[in-house]
């Protein structure tokens, strides 16, 4: 068995900003909370509520139209507009937008179930679909589907609990505040799939997570520890990491017979499932050189992220750059009254000293650091030739889709060449013209 | 308090941060990394090998920023990517050259070799090489005259009557099989030999060497794989009557090898960057520098063997194209037999 991933890099981690500060709900609610309907991988939500309706924190606001999850109201109040608003993920996106009464008053069509042990699978999967759950670790995909697609040939369950991305310890903080939460959470999921092995992945810069966490464990759940490299927690490479199975190009974890949960999503299973709340708030970590007091918080969705930073006390420095989730594949913002989501883990704030270097008409040297650090097995320099020529067939044919734009060979890069960027412009080019292929090809087949 | 409504943001692709090893501190750490080297050749041969160094390394970087100028390009004077070569050109060459012969390889090795390709990570030869190639054929008698260790040649006008020799690779032994007088392993190991002003002493290019690699400058693969190929292939077919140790060490330490595979086969622009393309560009120019020592018109092969295997770096990374991660070998086999039984299907 490979015990390792090739390639990756290792970053400064800036952990220590905010690795040991505790979790704490935001000192001033915000006054208006935005959700929006794009939460998730899939499509977006339609909302179930109309303008001048009141809620309540838990209340079911939007229903999935297609691949998706529901959304709840993360605040209590009346629902002031239903419009576009500026969305993380850059544009705007259809948003409920709540006027918070401050009140918090909750009710759920969920109810507890601390006796989980007797539901049915079934049973469990639809509370999981009906708290709303979806991958917290960035992408999004909604939970319930993940389970029931997997059901039958998964035989490994994962926790992603590496949290290789610098700057970030929300996961961190939440397996040592409620370390007892992730584990109930996994046991459910071990039970929905009637597996009795499950392995929780944690890169070795956290110990006292990793100590803690394994005086939880309890049999059957094996604490897994990772050597400290980006990308780790990358999904396909934490499967190598602790199975040795390499996940097919174009599949998913459960090609491979696995399926991967943040630790986040395990615990949000555990609140759903035993304690009967949908998802509704989630751990922030607020932190970067520019905020004056970079902290962990528990953050109501749709929170606004000017909202978030005046929780951090505000910049201290002139940010060059505000970001939603990490350093490395982290969405830059333009706009910083755009809302929080499900799969937000941060908010970082850089200064010009921390932020990347900028080169114009950078000059690749060939010196080949991006085909050593390319966990994937790419050859980036090679990749961005092609890409630069616009040359997408052969670009596709050094296997450019298989590209998980985790950003290794760009942070490795010594001449600053902007890779990620023009495989991503690669990526959907090579789709575009995939589409417009098939489009002729169906017209041509017409004809005859 | 910094207000958080008016402030400019940048906006970019991620990854947001950046390694602090930036293209200037890889090229100053091989100039670093040559140090010990121009320290053997300034002791042996004299201050004169400082001021061939340095006037080299002058003359690249006027040639680099005037071209650059010339042709109205954005500087790039500040890599240092001239200076290496600038270095390397005049470590190549006999401490006695003409300072004006070594400006014209300079010229034809950053103007012709370096800059018409499209400067930095464009050439298809190393520069330095490129330029000692130009310069062996046009001034053959000047760079073939060996200066002997500790006969300084003088600073302003190089009088080389009597103070030159054969090295321990002139053609009376190499080609015949027989190895110097007076010269032992350990001359050969610490520099005290004729030759080229940088390669003389192995024991310095080593350290140089292992700096480069502990420093994660470059990979140890190509010189690991290059002089290993040589020191397998003469330690089995020793020439003359000399024992195959000693015939493998004379190789080994003999000539340019050591420069040549830790400084001039490593070079970023002009070597394969896959494992597998690193380690068969290593055997290649192992083997062929071998075959010009033994079978070869000239009697010194590692800078032709690097320059060969330089044109056949796109098809070495093609060889060497990482095998796909997700892909087993049962998949393999299965793609194949599918595309073998669609072309039947077509022929049929």
């Amino acid at each position: 068995m490979k015990l390792s991933f090739y390639g990756g890099v290792h970053p400064n981690e800036h952990k220590e900003l905010t690795c040991t500060k505790a979790v704490e709900p935001l000192r001033e609610a915000p006054a208006q909370v935005a959700l929006s309907m794009s939460m998730h991988v899939g499509a977006p939500c339609a909302p179930v509520v109309q303008v001048g309706d009141q809620v309540t924190v838990g209340q079911k606001i939007a229903a999935p139209t297609g691949l998706g999850a529901p959304i709840h109201a993360s605040v209590s109040g009346k629902v002031v507009a239903i419009e576009p608003r500026p969305s993380c993920g850059g544009g705007k996106m259809m948003a409920v937008v709540i006027e918070n009464d401050f009140q918090n008053t909750f009710a759920s069509e969920l109810t507890p179930h601390p006796d989980y042990e007797k539901l049915t699978a079934e049973e469990i999967i639809d509370i999981i679909k009906e708290a709303g759950i979806t991958g917290m670790g960035g992408a999004g995909f909604p939970t319930h589907v993940k389970i029931s697609s997997g059901i039958g040939k998964v035989d490994t369950l994962i926790v992603n609990a590496a949290e290789c991305e610098p700057y970030l310890t929300s996961d961190h903080r939440l397996m040592l505040e409620s370390g007892e939460r992730i584990i109930q959470g996994l046991k459910i999921l071990m039970k929905t799939f009637a597996l009795d092995k499950a392995y929780i992945g944690i890169e070795d810069n956290k110990p006292d997570a990793i100590e803690h966490m394994k005086s939880l464990a309890g049999d059957g759940i094996e604490i897994v520890v990772c050597r400290t490299r980006y990308p780790q927690g990358a999904e396909k490479q934490l499967i190598q990491r602790i199975t040795g199975r390499e996940v097919p190009p174009g599949g998913l974890p459960a090609h491979v017979g696995c399926a991967v949960f943040n630790a986040s999503t395990a615990a949000a299973v555990y609140d759903a499932v035993v304690e009967g709340k949908p998802l509704t708030q989630r751990i922030v970590t607020l932190t970067g050189g520019a905020l004056a007091e970079p902290r962990n918080v528990l953050v109501p969705f749709g929170t606004p992220i000017e909202h978030l930073i005046r929780e951090a006390g505000g910049f201290k420095e002139t940010p060059d750059r505000v970001m939603v989730g990490g350093p490395m594949m982290g969405i830059a913002q333009y706009d910083l009254s755009a809302c929080t989501i499900k799969g937000n883990n941060g908010i970082l704030c850089m200064t010009r000293a921390e932020a990347a270097e900028h080169v114009d008409n950078a000059t690749c040297i060939r010196c080949g650091r991006c085909v050593n650090v390319c966990p994937m097995h790419l050859t980036p320099v090679y990749m961005h030739m092609y890409a630069e020529k616009r040359m997408w067939d052969e670009a596709e044919g050094l296997n450019l889709m298989d590209c998980i734009e985790c950003g290794s060979c760009n942070y490795i890069c010594p001449a600053r060449v902007p890779l990620v960027q023009s495989f991503r412009m690669a990526k959907f080019e090579i789709r575009t013209l995939a589409m417009k292929r098939k489009a002729a090809a169906e017209k041509e087949a017409k004809k005859a | 308090m910094i207000d958080t409504k008016n402030v400019k943001l940048s906006v970019a692709s991620s990854p947001h941060v950046c390694s602090p090893v930036a293209t200037r501190n890889l090229m100053l750490d091989v100039l670093i990394a040559l140090v010990p080297a121009l320290c053997a050749a300034v002791y042996f041969f004299g201050p004169r090998a400082l001021t061939m160094t340095a006037v080299s390394v002058l003359g690249c970087e006027f040639f680099e920023w005037g071209y650059r100028k010339l042709m109205k390009k954005p500087s790039a004077a500040g890599d240092l990517s001239a200076a290496v070569t600038g270095v390397l050109l005049a470590f190549v060459c006999p401490v006695s050259l003409p300072y004006w012969t070594l400006l014209i390889g300079d010229f034809f090795a950053i103007v012709v070799v370096k800059q018409l390709f499209g400067g930095l990570g464009q050439n298809f030869m190393n520069p330095a090489l490129g330029g000692r190639a130009f310069l062996m054929m046009s001034y053959p008698v000047a760079m073939t005259t060996w200066v002997l260790p500790g006969k300084w040649a003088g600073i302003v006008g190089a009088n080389v009557d009597g103070i030159t020799g054969a090295t321990p690779l002139s053609n009376d032994f190499m080609h015949s099989g027989l190895l110097p007088t007076g010269v032992t392993v350990k001359d050969m190991f610490v520099g005290n030999i004729g030759g080229c002003l940088g390669e003389i002493s192995a024991l310095m290019l080593i350290i140089g060497g292992v700096y480069l690699i502990w420093r994660g400058t470059i990979r140890a693969r190509v010189p690991v794989a290059f002089i290993g190929t040589v020191a397998v292939l003469t330690f089995l077919f020793p020439k003359g009557g000399v024992g195959n140790v000693d015939w493998m060490l004379y190789n080994l330490f003999g000539g340019g090898l050591m420069l040549g595979a830790f400084f001039m086969a490593t070079d970023y622009v002009t070597s394969p960057v896959t494992k597998m393309g690193e380690i068969y560009f290593g055997i290649g120019c192992g083997l062929l520098t071998v075959f010009i020592r033994y079978f070869g018109g000239y009697p010194e092969g590692v800078s032709y063997a690097i320059l060969i295997m330089n044109v056949c770096v796109w098809l070495l990374d093609k060889a060497g194209k990482p095998a796909r991660f997700g892909v087993t070998k049962e998949m393999k086999a299965k793609a194949k037999a599918d595309k073998k039984a669609a072309k039947e299907g077509a022929a049929k």
